[in-house]
This record gives C-alpha cells, structure tokens and sequence, in this order.
C-alpha cells in the first residue's frame, strides 16, 4: 500500500531549453512506476517534455534553522550583482 | 461501417465508463488518478468514432445520442469491456486484455482505406500504447508478486479468458469491411495477440487456461445483464432529462 512505498520528488522541463522545475511528490513503490505515476498526476495538460523522479530521501536539504549563517550574509553585498555594468547594445537581451 | 464504427465506439464507451466506475475508490491516490486518465481518454475516443458513426449513419445522432440513448441490444461492444470491475485483479486484467487487442487493432486501422478511420486510429493509437505499456507493467508486478496478488492476477485471468476467443471471431461484417480494404480480419490478429500475450505471461509467472471455449454476441447486440445495469446508471440523466443543459 502507499503508506509502505517512498515518496518521490517530481520535476518536470516544460519546454524545451527550459530546465526541470520541482512540480510536487508522489507515492510510488520503485522508479519505474514513479515514472509512470508522474506522468499521470503532472502531465495530464501537456505540461511536459521530460521528467526525473528522485527519491526524497536522497535530496540533502539546507536546514531551516541555519537559514540566517547561510543566507544572510550576501544579504548587504550589492556588489554582488552584476546591476554596475553598461552592457553594449549589441548584446542583446542576457 | 455504420455497425463498424459502433463496434469501435461501444468498446471504448464501455470500458471507458467501467474505468470511470474506479474514480475516487482506487487502491492508492496515483491509480486513481491513472485510472481517470485512462477512462478519460477512451471516451475522447468514444467521441471520434461514434460522431463518425452518426454522421455516416445520416440521421442527424451526434455521439452523445449514440451513446445516450440506445438501449443494450443496440451496442456493439465485446463483452470482456463490459465485465464488472470486481477487484483490482479484474480491472487490470481486463485493461491488460483489451489493450493488447486495441493498440495491433489501431495499428491496422491506422492503414485503412477510409482516411477517416485512419484519422481516428492515428490520433487513438499512442493512447492505447500508453495503457498497454500501464496494464502490462502492472500485470507482470502484481503476477509476479506477493502471493496474494498472484493469486488475484491468475483468477482474474481464469475469469476473463472466456472472453478473449470474441476478439479474434469473423463474422459478415468483417469479411466486408476487409474487402473494402477498411479493416483486416480480426482472426488475422490472433497468432500476435496470443505470441504478445504468452511473452507477457511468463514474465508474469501466470498460466494460460487451456480452454477454447469464447463466450461471443457483443459484437451482435447479445449482451450479459451487467451492461443494462451499467448502462441504466450511465444513460439516467440523459434518460430521466432530455436535453438537460447546465
């Protein structure tokens, strides 16, 4: 039953060029029919060209608790972002 | 091709409604879910074939007419798509059977000399590899599984198998519809149904039931009582409403 099967993390490309987004999770007792799975619950509007299924257990994530070490620091560096540069016209959109 | 069409149309309204009986009672969310799209997509194609056949027919029936408001002697269907759903076991073994039948069936349809029956069967047949390559997976899992699920698999398959032999059965109609080049004859069918199906078996660890015998009047309008009481709870609104619009 589903309580017994791992949970799967869903990301789908939506277009070509574009990279997978995280679209949700889903029960699923091995790879092959998280597949499956996937593309029944994700893609019923012809949201996708491609999938991956990852196991949740195998994501690593940034703990909540370490969110202000992590991230708060390149909070106050504008230098940073690249917003100081003039950008020749015949670049084009970047 | 009137009948023709019927004989496509009814197969996969009825099965498509079977499935649908599924929505919301399905063993794990994601069945469900797999099984509404499965069922959604056999009636998109239940309205190809039966709008084909209202038009072909002339007698101003659009699908939903066909499908709404005829009676069990009407429809053409096999009788394996109107078996009940029972357990999960039967749901899957009845899918499993008829899409090997429906993909080879659509593959042939695909080169009809009528192009719009070409068109439909073009537009069904990747549908229908889809639910195949679905229904034998989980054939082969739940076949080769605990011993439970085995053991449902194999009685699934000893239940339906009376029902198969109708696939394969020439009648008039086909005879016709192969000269005018429209459809082969579904005996030509049955040597590759029967190779796909052992292949599959095995894997499964299930065994074949030596009997021959076919149940067989679908395809003429001899229905089981099952599809009149799927039939009554389908056609209720259309039936107790007329028209009904909201």
């Amino acid at each position: 039953m589903a309580s017994d099967w791992p949970l799967w993390e869903i990301f789908i490309r939506g277009q070509y060029g574009l990279s997978h987004r995280h679209v949700g999770s889903l029960h699923a007792p091995d790879a092959e029919m998280a597949m499956l799975n996937a593309r029944d619950v994700y893609t019923r509007r012809n949201e996708g060209v491609s999938i991956w299924v990852v196991k949740s257990a195998d994501i690593t994530a940034s703990a909540p608790s370490r969110k202000g070490p992590m991230f708060d620091p390149s909070n106050d560096k504008t230098y940073r972002h690249p917003t100081f540069f003039d950008i020749p016209d015949d670049v084009g959109s970047m | 091709m009137f009948e023709f069409l019927l004989r496509m149309g009814d197969n996969t309204l009825v099965l498509g409604h079977r499935v649908s009986e599924w929505c919301g009672h399905a063993p794990v969310l994601e069945e469900d879910i797999a099984l509404a799209n499965i069922a959604l997509d056999l009636i998109g194609q239940t309205r190809l074939w039966l709008g084909l056949a209202g038009e072909v027919e002339g007698q101003g029936r659009d699908a939903d007419a066909l499908a709404f408001r005829r009676d069990a002697w009407d429809f053409r269907n096999l009788l394996l798509v109107e078996r009940p759903n029972r357990d999960f076991g039967h749901t899957l073994m009845r899918q499993f059977l008829f899409d090997l039948w429906h993909l080879d069936r659509l593959a042939d349809l695909c080169r009809s000399a009528d192009e719009r029956v070409a068109g439909i069967a073009k537009k069904c047949v990747k549908e229908a590899d889809y639910h195949l390559e679905r229904s034998k997976d989980l054939i082969i899992r739940l076949g080769d599984g605990t011993d439970e699920s085995h053991a449902r698999m194999q009685a699934a398959l000893e239940a339906l198998w009376p029902y198969v032999g109708e696939m394969f059965t020439d009648d008039a109609l086909d005879m016709e519809m192969a000269d005018k080049g429209i459809a082969p004859l579904p005996s030509a069918q049955r040597a590759r149904f029967g190779a796909a199906l052992n292949g599959v078996l095995s894997q499964a660890m299930l065994t074949r039931p030596e009997s021959d015998f076919a149940r067989q009047g679908g395809r003429t309008g001899t229905h089981s009582e099952d599809l009149g009481h799927m039939l009554a709870t389908m056609q209720f609104l259309q039936r107790a409403y007329p028209d009904a619009r909201w």
